[in-house]
């Protein structure tokens, strides 16, 4: 049995460090555009932001004012228990959000759509999000909280299988010139892209794509893989860098999930996860130790399953 | 090359900006005020008078919300500080620049070589980009003190005026100079010649969307 004084004092540790510390993969691919970066300007804001970076967790402030919208991702194994139940780590999460606004101090982003009433503290209706994923084994529990910015760099349309590969590059790169230009999508990023779902889940799978993905990270369908690589050649080939200014680097990487989809149509989805990639993770385990982590590992070959059972033998022979 | 970097004032002369080029790196010292859609309405629509005296205390103006607290005791906390994209602005900034004299626009992503021509060069104002976006935490080393926070009650933190005491602050980035000249549009300009290269042998998709054709009387197919 999971504590759940155990769960919100690691979910208030997990809001601290997503604001405050880049996660090292972003920081290692950002490092690495920055020394191929040779626009002027391109390199001295790539310049700032490692800069920023340092000076954020020196002074344990946050890396950017705008401090994204906290959401949460949980993944249980199947055996995990939590003392209280789904609700009370619910209550934990919406506690430790607030807490956490208040003690870094984060922007209080929320506020209700029409009457614009904000809480301070990033609590409201719907908000933090909290989605759900499940292991077949297992009596931890991974707390993964994710601070998306939540303005620009993300659009959705709904293409159709005579759309083909051309159309989703057009797509892909129109998403990119729209919020590219004067760097409203705060790139380089995490570009991630859902092809497939219902119109939801295609929404769904790319903000995954882009937030539970590190850089680095690859499809296990080698086809998909290969088509990461061409699509962040693809997008660092525009000649747009940082802020939009002239440059080479607009993508630190791009990766791709898919989910089936209507047979008449081929959904997609762009998101941009921004220079201030925040997101952090823990495992809670059952006899109380905390593993901290930057990797979310969500896109497991369960979550990606195919068939009606999950048949993991089998699956390993094949 | 690296740019040149400027030291000015929150209350600057016409000179300082005069000397302005697109591309300077600028640093900020006085006190600066934050201002987006809250403080515009309240102040332009509900006819709310301004709790400073502008420009004489700063012409400054940062579309900004911070990461801050108040504090029990009414003291407050600033972490990080970094700007929101500023073209959602250019509905008020006309009559907010004449009423408060507005010189230095502090924000995300600049504004129209438009906006700058019709009222940014007549009422002597310049853009000042943040960087990045965004360098919150190098911003936030600049902020010597958060002097007050005015309508807090009325807009909530993240729409209220915060007044900011900077102490070198930036890194900011003229993005607009005297001529009403963009920096961005600059940019646009140079990767412009690169687009039909990367486009070549996409298609468009056969399900178009309105705005792709403005004609409402057409169909999207």
């Amino acid at each position: 049995m999971i504590p759940i004084n155990l769960v919100q004092s690691t979910a208030e540790v997990l809001m601290d460090k997503a604001a405050i510390e880049i996660p090292q993969d972003y920081l290692d691919g950002l490092q690495h555009a920055a020394k191929t970066e040779d626009g002027d300007l391109s390199s001295f804001v790539l310049k700032a932001m490692l800069e920023n970076y340092d000076a954020a967790k020196e002074d344990r402030r946050a890396m950017c004012g705008d401090t994204g919208v906290p959401r949460w991702f949980v993944k249980m194994g199947n055996e995990a228990r939590v003392e209280g139940g789904m609700v009370a780590l619910e209550a934990a999460l919406r506690r430790a959000t607030a807490n956490a606004t208040n003690g870094v101090p984060l922007r209080p982003n929320r506020v209700h759509p029409l009457w614009r009433t904000d809480h301070d503290n990033n609590v409201g209706i719907g908000a933090p999000e909290i989605e759900y994923g499940f292991e077949p084994e297992g009596e931890w529990i991974d707390l993964i909280t994710v601070h998306k910015g939540g303005l620009f760099g993300t659009d959705y349309r709904m293409l159709f299988p005579s759309d083909g590969i051309q159309g989703i590059k057009r797509f892909y790169l129109d998403s990119l010139m729209a919020f590219g230009k004067r760097g409203l999508a705060c790139q380089p990023a995490i570009i991630g892209i859902g092809l497939g779902g219902s119109k939801d889940i295609c929404m769904t799978l790319g903000k995954r794509a882009s937030t539970l993905r590190i850089v680095g990270s690859r499809n296990s369908d080698p086809r998909i893989a290969e088509m990461e690589d061409e699509f962040k050649e693809l997008g660092n080939s525009i000649g747009m860098g940082a802020m939009g200014f002239v440059g080479k680097n607009m993508v630190i990487d791009c990766n791709i999930e898919v989910g089936y989809c209507h047979t008449g149509g081929m959904p997609m989805s762009v998101h941009a996860f921004c220079l201030s990639s925040r997101r952090a993770v823990a495992r809670i385990h059952a006899d109380g130790r905390v593993e901290h982590r930057t990797d979310p590992d969500w896109f497991t070959d369960y979550q990606r399953r195919e068939t009606v059972d999950w048949e993991p033998q089998r699956e390993a022979a094949e | 090359m690296s740019p040149r970097e400027v030291r000015l004032s929150t209350t600057p002369t016409d000179e300082a900006i005069a000397d302005l080029q697109l591309g300077d790196v600028v640093y900020l010292d006085g006190l600066m005020y934050t201002a987006r859609e809250g403080v515009y309405m309240r102040a332009l629509e509900d006819k709310a008078n301004i709790p400073m005296e502008l420009p004489s205390q700063s012409a400054a103006n940062f579309h900004c919300s911070p990461a801050a607290r108040i504090n029990p005791d009414g003291s407050f906390d600033m972490g990080a500080v970094t700007a929101t994209a500023s073209f959602r602005f250019a509905k008020w900034l006309p009559e907010w620049m004449a009423k408060t004299g507005a010189k230095l626009i502090v924000g995300k992503g600049g504004m129209t070589s438009k906006d700058y021509k019709e009222y940014f060069v007549p009422n002597g104002a310049v853009y000042l980009s943040t960087v990045g976006y965004g360098t919150g935490a190098l911003l936030g080393r600049g902020v010597e003190n958060v002097e007050a926070v005015h309508w807090n009650e009325q807009l909530g933190l993240a729409q209220a005026m915060w007044v900011i005491k900077c102490n070198r602050m930036g890194p900011f980035i003229v993005a607009s100079d005297m001529n009403g000249d963009c920096l961005f549009e600059r940019e646009n300009a140079k990767i412009a010649e690169s687009v039909a290269r990367v486009y070549e042998g996409t298609k468009p998709a056969v399900l178009k969307r309105y705005g792709e054709s403005d004609d409402r009387t057409d169909e999207v197919i």
